[in-house]
């Protein structure tokens, strides 16, 4: 253990992204790049998210649909890349290198803004906004995902279909469980948002220890990335993925009829992506203008059609049913107190007990 | 005469009462308003200081209690509850910093510099990316196998959610002192109301009364006020008596000159039929002589009248009534009285002295040595001497005086003694004695003389 421990060491220093130092070459690499709207257009906004640009350019092109002055430069960036990124251009003197920063690490935007990288912007829109969607007016939740459990359909039947974090703690207790070794979540060292996942849920409430001890006791697989995780499930190699983003979930579900989706009915956390104007912009018209309409009517539409949105209820229209009401729904909200999952001890603990727990892949 | 004579000045227009005191609430509100507004903010600010201090070394001892020295190393298990109760602090940017024994940085954030102190924690001002924020820090000791010394933990936040706290404290103040203020006017404008009443009171009185109705005025009015209406009633008696004495003076001229003046036509008719020379002789020389006694008798009713006057409208003033009777003695003396033994002056050694009007009283002292140099007999003594607080200038002679039925009208109008005066002389003199709030005195001596006294309160010695 205490080997694991040095070893979680020397992989903490590359992975801290709170204490990235500035003046360390930067590494990242963008992902892939956008142009919306009219070439000659008078204005651009340059928007940097951490979101596929297959699953936000309908949004993109709504909101351009009444705007012939303006055209998109979309980037698409790894979140801690993203987060390098928009902290560099904080430190430095001059213009931001992007408009607006939309990521799905609202930690990593909390950070930026509490440490006065993000530029407040008041409307209507904003002031509309719950305080947990809303943080001193430079960080904007804007989308609504929850963290869902997905199963495979043809392997395991509706009613065995875990309902509760109860019910899949109870689904790995017994020795001879098939699902020994078949469940799967988020590497969390790999992937901030199952970090983020993860460290909210240990302050949600204590199953989250009893959970952890589960997927130990079982030998549940930590493992990377979205796409990944649900077309292992797909497949039949898990057959149970905990604390997926649902919003890609959902997406794969439509065409995929082997893949079940489960809102948990103890609690289900919900992600809004948060958005935020670096600090320095020169202009924040166009970038509020954006905030405005992903709040709007028109906006939420479009989101909710990208499944950035989904509405989780008992009406025949939601997308995804929610049996255990909405006193359930556990946003994550916009706040200070994100930051202690970032701070380096912290992390360096929690990890510690995760990594005591499961076996990464 | 003059005084009353002279056109009446216009009166000067001062701001009114109510103005004034609108003036002064308004003034006071002012002044209270902004000294309460500077007063509430600073003590806001205290509040809310007090207030986010608290929250912030809840939160830096939670965190500094997650510290535990794991493998010889301190490890902060940074509690989010900690950085919930900073978070409570609304809209504020946090900051916090774990500090090992060397300065160095544990965790957390590199700013801000860690101050010198020597208790278990300080709180400190200071700036976090240019923004104001508070600090506290906070120490603890550790004596552990593999780890020994001091690790610090730093919490801050900026001022917004302090800054915003100060104003609603401030303004709620400000907010209940305008409340309070606008009472105040309200109250204020009640008293003024209230307090002015009797003024209107006085004044609907004054315009409803008959223009010969100089009775005082019977008006209701609180303490502060009666100087007022007291002031109006001396100034009505005085009018008043000013015009009873005029009346008077008609009347008694009209009485005391009708007869006079008849006989005097008659006798002159008389002379002019008289065809003896003789006889046309002694008629004239009692017309002459009717004609000097009418002279006197007129001289006496003008002065009474002047008297009555001066008694009520002239200053009064410091006058020693020594000099009064030697003046009086003195407008007798034709040079052969005081030789004769006729006029005798006694005078007491310290000065009596009196408040009063020198002219009126010296009008009644000779009133006094005429009717004793005209009717008296023997030695006539005028005597000023001092009986415990008051003085006393007294006329005697040696004669009966009046009989004694006649004693107690003297001085009253219209009585006359035996030997033809016209009483008014005394009149005067009581006149004089009541407008100086002193008396007359008249009787017999010890030693058997008449004595006739005017009797005075003493006044204080003259100031120089």
């Amino acid at each position: 253990m205490k080997q694991l421990v040095i070893a979680l060491l020397v992989g903490m220093l590359t992975l801290a992204p709170a204490t990235a130092q500035e003046d360390a070459p930067f590494t990242g690499e963008r992902e892939d790049m956008a142009i919306f709207g009219p070439d000659g257009a008078e204005r651009t906004l340059t928007i940097r998210s951490t979101t596929d640009i297959a699953v936000f350019a309908p949004v993109l092109e709504a909101f351009l649909r009444d705007r012939t002055t303006i055209r998109v430069v979309y980037e698409q960036w790894g979140s801690n890349d993203l987060y390098d990124l928009s902290r560099r251009d904080c430190a430095a003197d001059g213009a931001p290198g992007a408009d607006l920063v939309i990521s799905s690490a609202i930690d990593l935007q909390m950070k930026l803004a509490n440490d006065g990288c993000a530029a407040e912007f008041h409307s209507p829109g904003t002031d509309a906004l719950p305080l947990s969607r809303n943080w001193r007016s430079s960080v904007f939740g804007v989308t609504e995902e929850p963290a869902v459990m997905i199963y495979n359909t043809e392997l395991v039947s509706e009613a065995e279909a875990p309902a509760s974090r109860f019910d899949l703690i109870d689904l790995l207790r017994p020795n001879d469980s098939r699902f020994r070794g078949r469940v799967a979540t988020y590497d969390i060292e790999a992937s901030g948002l199952g970090y983020l996942f993860a460290f909210v849920d240990s302050a949600q409430a204590n199953t989250f220890g009893r959970l952890l001890e589960a997927f130990g006791r079982s030998g549940a697989v930590a493992t990377c990335c979205s796409a990944e995780i649900i077309d292992a499930v797909s497949d039949g190699r898990y057959l149970i993925a905990y604390n997926v983003l649902g919003s890609y979930a959902l997406a794969r579900a439509e065409e995929n009829p082997r893949i079940g989706i489960r809102a948990p009915t103890d609690y289900t956390l919900i992600l809004s992506r948060a958005a935020l104007v670096p600090q320095g912009a020169e202009d924040l018209r166009d970038a509020g203008a954006f905030i405005d309409f992903m709040l709007s009517a028109a906006g939420r539409e479009a989101l909710t059609r990208s499944r950035l949105v989904v509405r989780l209820g008992q009406d025949p229209d939601a997308d995804l049913q929610l049996t255990g009401g909405p006193s359930t729904l556990r946003p994550i909200a916009l706040s200070p107190a994100l930051l202690a999952g970032l701070d380096q001890h912290k992390r360096r603990l929690f990890t510690d007990v995760w990594r005591q727990n499961l076996a990464s892949e | 005469m003059t005084r009353s004579a002279a056109p009446p000045a216009p009166p000067r227009r001062i701001p009114s009462i109510t103005g004034r005191l609108f003036a002064a609430i308004g003034l006071l509100l002012l002044a209270g308003g902004v000294a309460i507004t500077f007063a509430a903010f600073a003590y806001g600010q205290q509040a809310a200081r007090d207030a986010f201090d608290r929250l912030l070394i809840g939160a830096a001892n939670q965190i500094s209690a997650s510290i535990a020295i794991v493998d010889g190393e301190p490890l902060a298990d940074l509690p989010v509850s900690a950085l919930d109760l900073l978070a409570l602090a609304g809209q504020d940017r946090i900051v916090y910093r774990i500090v090992g024994e060397n300065g160095e940085t544990l965790t957390g954030y590199d700013a801000p510099a860690l101050p010198e102190f020597e208790y278990d924690s300080l709180f400190f001002d200071g700036e976090f990316t240019g923004e104001a924020a508070r600090f506290v820090a906070v120490k603890r000791q550790f004596a552990e196998r593999g780890f020994s010394g001091a690790v610090t933990t730093i919490v801050g936040h900026t001022t917004r959610a302090r800054t915003a706290l100060a104003w609603d404290i401030a303004r709620n103040a400000w907010l209940l002192l305008a409340a309070a203020g606008l009472g105040m006017v309200a109250l204020a404008a009640f008293a003024i109301r209230s307090a002015l009443a009797p003024l209107r009171r006085i004044q609907e009185e004054l315009l409803a009364r008959d223009p010969h109705d100089l009775t005082p005025l019977d008006v209701a009015v609180p303490s502060e006020l009666s100087a007022v209406t007291e002031a109006i009633n001396r100034f009505m008696g005085r009018l008043n008596r000013q015009i009873e004495g005029m009346q008077n003076l008609i009347s008694d001229s009209a009485h005391q000159l009708r007869t006079p003046i008849a006989a005097l036509r008659a006798q002159a008719e008389l002379a002019a039929d008289e065809p003896d020379p003789d006889r046309r002789e002694r008629i004239v020389a009692r017309i002459h002589n009717r004609s000097v006694e009418l002279t006197r008798l007129t001289d006496q009713i003008l002065n009474r009248a002047l008297i009555i006057h001066r008694s009520d409208s002239e200053p009064h003033e410091w006058v020693d009534l020594r000099k009064v009777a030697m003046r009086a003695a003195e407008s007798f003396d034709d040079g052969t009285l005081f030789e004769e033994g006729r006029l005798r002056l006694d005078l007491a050694s310290a000065s009596a002295g009196v408040i009063g009007d020198r002219l009126s009283l010296e009008e009644a002292a000779k009133n006094f040595i005429s009717n004793a140099l005209t009717h008296g007999e023997g030695t006539v003594a005028v005597t000023v001497t001092r009986h415990g607080d008051h003085a006393r200038l007294a006329v005697s002679d040696q004669g009966k005086g009046p009989p004694s039925e006649l004693l107690g009208e003297l001085g009253t109008r219209f009585t006359r003694g035996k030997s033809g005066g016209s009483g008014l002389g005394l009149a005067i003199a009581r006149a004089v004695a009541t407008a100086h709030h002193g008396r007359l005195d008249l009787g017999r001596t010890d030693d058997g003389r008449f004595e006739i006294a005017l009797i005075l309160p003493l006044a204080a010695e003259k100031t120089p």
